[in-house]
């Protein structure tokens, strides 16, 4: 069952229709290069070949992955099965925008062999999809999803941000519910450089919501989520059951190697990080050169891969291995009569209000900064 | 020994003694003009960032007098500033003549006559020298009139010359030949060398600098100190080409320096006297006056384990800085230190900026504070230069302050500005001069608490930089004095407790409460800064706690960037003090010291 030679595949896809006013992520408008990104790919599956043979999960982001054409994700599909192997029971997912999602798509994307659909919902009021500069409506959001479910998507994600002008967050929420879906990720609103948000932040015309509202939001997906019986697992998401978690992303916080193909994607092979150019033509040409498409890479200390085990897992309810945590007794049963984490057959897991602070529990738990007294 | 002199410079800041300096050097062919920059002595960085010379350098001109001899001019480099005077007196010490530094439009200003005291109080031959007078602003006729009126010299000696241009440089060195005395001594007596600086060579242990006055010292002798007996053997002497430069003796007349493998620093003490073991001098060459400590301040390594290396560090740069006073100090919040006296502000921040660039020392200094005296009831005096032992309220009878004259010489136009701020600083006594026509003198008598703060800092930007500013000690004065204690989640900051007038308390402890709370991070609980005196609270900061720290998003690409931030905040603790259960970063106690226009 276990494959210790098996990682995740992701492929970078860095177009969108248009730019969201709230995303850092790399993508460019440029639809012409579509083909070139396409071929590119495929040469730097090739190169990797040997020291990424066979693959668990295959994630297609993005971007905006469902722009492709059916020919053009045949083509990288296939590729992939060819050039190397994916396991039988793989995760096959691929993010898509509700607006692309027609039934013809769906059943396209179900016959290429994707059998996990990521649907970039936001939030359902269209006020909200307006302000988020969308350019899709809480309609065509419904019928993506019953699109998914015609075409044989039995396992579906719906994303959507909280924390946002306007939004009834429990509505949005009550509506995710009716629409049953395997996985959810709830995303607080992060207003980053270099955003159009960002500029509106600086320039007084968007102000984001408290630190003590933000809070309450979370907690209460938390609750509402819960009491439908959804899971929290990671930070951001949620699973109808265990087997929902989304198998792909796990990977990342269970510090599992994982191959990241595409401008700007990042791969993980256990000891060593390298990430690729972030421009669309600096990759295709590296690529047809022959080069890796390398921006940089790290390669890692025992501290480090440790410490990034500790971080990861601490965002999860799978929690940190003990035996990472390098803090003693004392400082443990501190954290845990604050409410903060639980220590349970070697693991230090973080609690919900442990999660709120995830970023600071590595500290906390380093003895580099003070719990409450 | 016939032809050697040994010279200073002496000048009021900015009269262009470093260029000058630069000239001479240049003039004697010491430097290509390749390898040529400005203010060549000023080695230091900060010396050449700030245009300031801080330390006394030397150098050796040779130089072909016009009777045709071969001589050798052994020019010691002094600083300007106020906060400096002992640096400049420790060079006198070693020289027989000054030249006296005056800008030819400037005229005489006060640290001229401050440096002409100190050259009179060593007996020394005084060359007076009008510089810049190439200016469009030069008036060498008045300043020839302040040379005589206000030093009192004969001004018809007084040197033309203008170093920027290289014009009368020529004269100067003929000057320096015909009016000042050779050095005298007796190369045959026992060796009498006098130590005016030292500097530490990690390779090669201390190099002293010394002036020889009788005897002489070469490579095999085992010299002694004379204030402790400490013993050496010597590994080589030389002389200060800009580069140290071997010769096979120092004799007397000469300067120099002297290597022989002094690895503990604390053995060579900037005024003592070496001689021969074999045969010593009968008694020590008259040493150096005690400075005298103006400003105090405690001195903190960061992290607690780094103090082994700060007692290093302190003890090398104290041989290079004499000036520098310290003492252990301990603190509840900060752990071991040392408390420290400087000269003046100035010196101050020199010291925290050497020791963190030259010496690595990362160091967290605490807020400036002066002496204060106290009579108590039961008729005692108490001497305290550090919040901590403030005496308890209830057994002071009278708190004094120190109190200095100020002059702040300014453009008229200034003069509102300044009077406005002098007396918002409690300044009192006013008097006003007009050393020149469109300038203008200001006189206050003023605690010198008012000024270690931020007065030079406002002045500056008052006057556009126009104002140069002089103290000088006058005496401790009665005044109503209170101590307020900086307190965070009600655990006292020792560090940051302050004496203050009382009218002044309320105001400085709220900045204080501000500053804190800009500087402090965000905790898991909340912290309540105060500043209280005694019990009773008299401002007030909150910073709240983390409600929710967390990024929604934590995928492949994101994870090399988080470990990073929590590598850097993992550091950036090692540089957090903690005061009970809260860490306060080093640069909130240097943002205290700033002022507020920062």
């Amino acid at each position: 069952m276990t494959d210790p030679g098996a990682a995740g595949l992701y492929i970078h896809v860095p177009f969108c229709a248009s730019k969201c006013p709230y995303c850092d992520f790399f993508s460019i408008a440029a639809a012409g290069m579509t083909d070139a990104w396409c071929a590119a790919v495929c040469r730097e599956l090739d190169l990797y070949r040997g020291s990424f043979p066979r693959f668990k999960t295959v994630y297609f982001g993005g971007g905006t992955p469902s722009l492709l054409s059916e020919r053009q994700l045949g083509l990288l599909m296939e590729r992939v099965r060819t050039s190397v192997s994916v396991v039988g029971d793989a995760e096959c997912t691929i993010e898509v925008n509700p607006d692309d999602m027609s039934l013809e798509k769906a059943r396209v994307l179900r016959s290429l062999g994707f059998n996990r659909l990521s649907i970039g919902v936001q939030s359902f009021d269209d006020g909200v999809l307006g302000f988020l500069q969308r350019r899709h409506t809480a309609r065509q959001s419904l019928e993506a999803v019953e699109h998914a479910a015609a075409a044989g998507f039995e396992n579906v994600s719906l994303d959507l941000m909280y924390g946002l002008p306007r939004q009834d967050w429990q509505a949005d929420l009550a509506q995710a519910l009716r629409l049953q879906p395997a996985h959810l990720s709830c995303y607080q609103l992060t207003i980053k450089p270099g955003t159009v948000f960002f500029r509106m932040q600086q320039e007084n015309s968007l102000s984001p919501e408290s630190e003590d509202t933000l809070e309450q939001l979370f907690l209460f997906a938390d609750s509402f989520l819960g009491g439908a019986g959804y899971q929290h697992y990671e930070v951001s998401n949620y699973a109808r059951d265990a087997a929902c978690e989304a198998r792909h992303n796990s990977r990342y916080w269970r510090h599992l190697p994982y191959l990241g193909l595409g401008p700007a994607a990042h791969s993980f092979d256990g000891h060593k990080r390298w990430w690729n150019v972030d421009s669309v033509q600096g990759y295709c040409r590296l690529l047809e050169d022959g080069a890796f498409p390398l921006a940089d890479e790290e390669t890692l200390s025992v501290e480090q891969l440790r410490l990034e085990r500790l971080m990861l897992g601490l965002r999860t309810s799978r929690g940190a291995a003990l035996a990472d945590v390098g803090s003693d007794e004392r400082t443990l049963a501190q954290l845990e009569r604050e409410g903060l984490i639980t220590v349970r057959s070697g693991r230090v897991v973080p609690t919900i209000r442990g999660m709120l602070v995830a970023d600071r529990l590595p500290l906390l738990l380093e003895g580099h900064e003070n719990a409450p007294a | 020994m016939l032809n050697i002199r040994n010279f200073s410079i002496i000048a009021h800041i900015d009269h262009g003694k470093s260029t000058l300096a630069d000239r001479l050097i240049q003039h004697a062919g010491l430097i290509s003009a390749r390898d040529f920059h400005d203010q060549l002595l000023d080695s230091m960085d900060i010396e050449q960032e700030r245009g300031i010379t801080i330390k006394s350098q030397t150098v050796a001109l040779p130089y072909t007098g016009k009777d045709g001899q071969e001589y050798v001019l052994n020019l010691i480099d002094t600083p300007g500033h106020v906060d400096f005077s002992y640096e400049v007196s420790r060079a006198l010490a070693a020289c027989e003549g000054v030249l006296l530094l005056v800008d030819a439009a400037q005229g005489v200003e006060a640290q001229t006559l401050a440096n002409l005291y100190a050259a009179m109080e060593h007996d020394l031959e005084i060359i007076p020298v009008i510089n810049k007078i190439d200016l469009p602003a030069a008036d060498i006729e008045r300043v020839k009139e302040e040379i005589e009126i206000e030093l009192g010299l004969d001004s018809n000696g007084a040197l033309l010359c203008s170093a920027k241009a290289g014009t009368g440089i020529e004269q100067v060195f003929e000057a320096v030949v015909d009016r000042l005395p050779p050095p005298q001594g007796d190369p045959s007596a026992p060796l009498a060398a006098l130590i005016f600086d030292a500097n530490y060579d990690q390779f090669r242990g201390t190099v002293v600098s010394c002036r020889v006055f009788n005897g002489t010292v070469r490579a095999g002798d085992t010299i002694r100190f004379m204030s402790n007996g400490a013993c050496y053997r010597v590994e080589e002497v030389g002389v200060f080409r800009i580069k140290l430069e071997k010769r096979s003796v120092l004799s007397a007349g000469e300067v120099g320096y002297i290597i022989a493998g002094i690895k503990t620093v604390s053995d060579t003490r900037v005024g003592d006297t070496i001689t021969l073991d074999s045969n010593p001098a009968a008694a020590p060459l008259s040493g150096f006056k005690e400075p005298k400590s103006m400003v105090f301040s405690s001195v903190y390594p960061i992290a607690a384990d780094d103090y082994p290396g700060l007692v290093e560090a302190l003890e090398k740069y104290k041989l290079n800085d004499a000036a520098l006073n310290y003492q252990k100090d301990s603190s509840a919040a900060l752990g071991q230190g040392f408390r420290c006296g400087f000269l003046g502000l100035l010196h101050l921040e020199i010291v925290q900026e050497r020791m963190e660039r030259e010496y690595d020392q990362a160091i967290i200094m605490t807020a400036p504070s002066v002496q204060y005296k106290f009579t108590l009831r039961n008729g005692t005096e108490l001497t305290i230069e550090n919040p901590q032992y403030y005496p308890d309220p209830t057994v002071i009878d009278t708190a004094f302050e120190p109190y200095v004259r100020i002059s702040i010489i300014i453009p008229e136009r200034y003069m509102g500005a300044v009077m406005k701020l002098c007396t918002e600083r409690r300044g009192s006594n006013s008097r006003f001069t007009y050393p020149s026509p469109g300038r203008i003198e200001v006189n206050f008598d003023m605690p010198l608490a008012e000024i270690i703060y931020d007065f030079y800092d406002r002045l500056k930007t008052i006057t556009q930089g126009y104002g140069s500013f002089d103290y000088e000690y006058l005496e401790h004065r009665p005044g109503d004095l209170v101590k307020v204690d900086m307190m965070v989640n009600h655990e006292k900051v020792d560090a940051l407790s302050f004496i203050s007038h009382r009218d002044n308390a309320r105001p400085r402890a709220l900045q204080y409460c501000e500053r804190l709370k800009e500087e402090i991070p965000r905790q898991m609980f909340k912290i309540i800064i105060q500043g209280a005196i005694g019990g009773s609270v008299i401002a007030r900061s909150t910073i709240n706690p983390f409600r929710k720290d967390v990024t929604a998003k934590c995928y492949g690409g994101d994870i090399t960037r988080k470990r990073k931030l929590l590598e850097k905040q993992k550091k950036g603790k090692d540089r957090m003090k903690m005061v009970g259960d809260v860490q306060i970063p080093q640069k909130a106690f240097v943002a205290i010291l700033k002022s507020e226009n920062d």
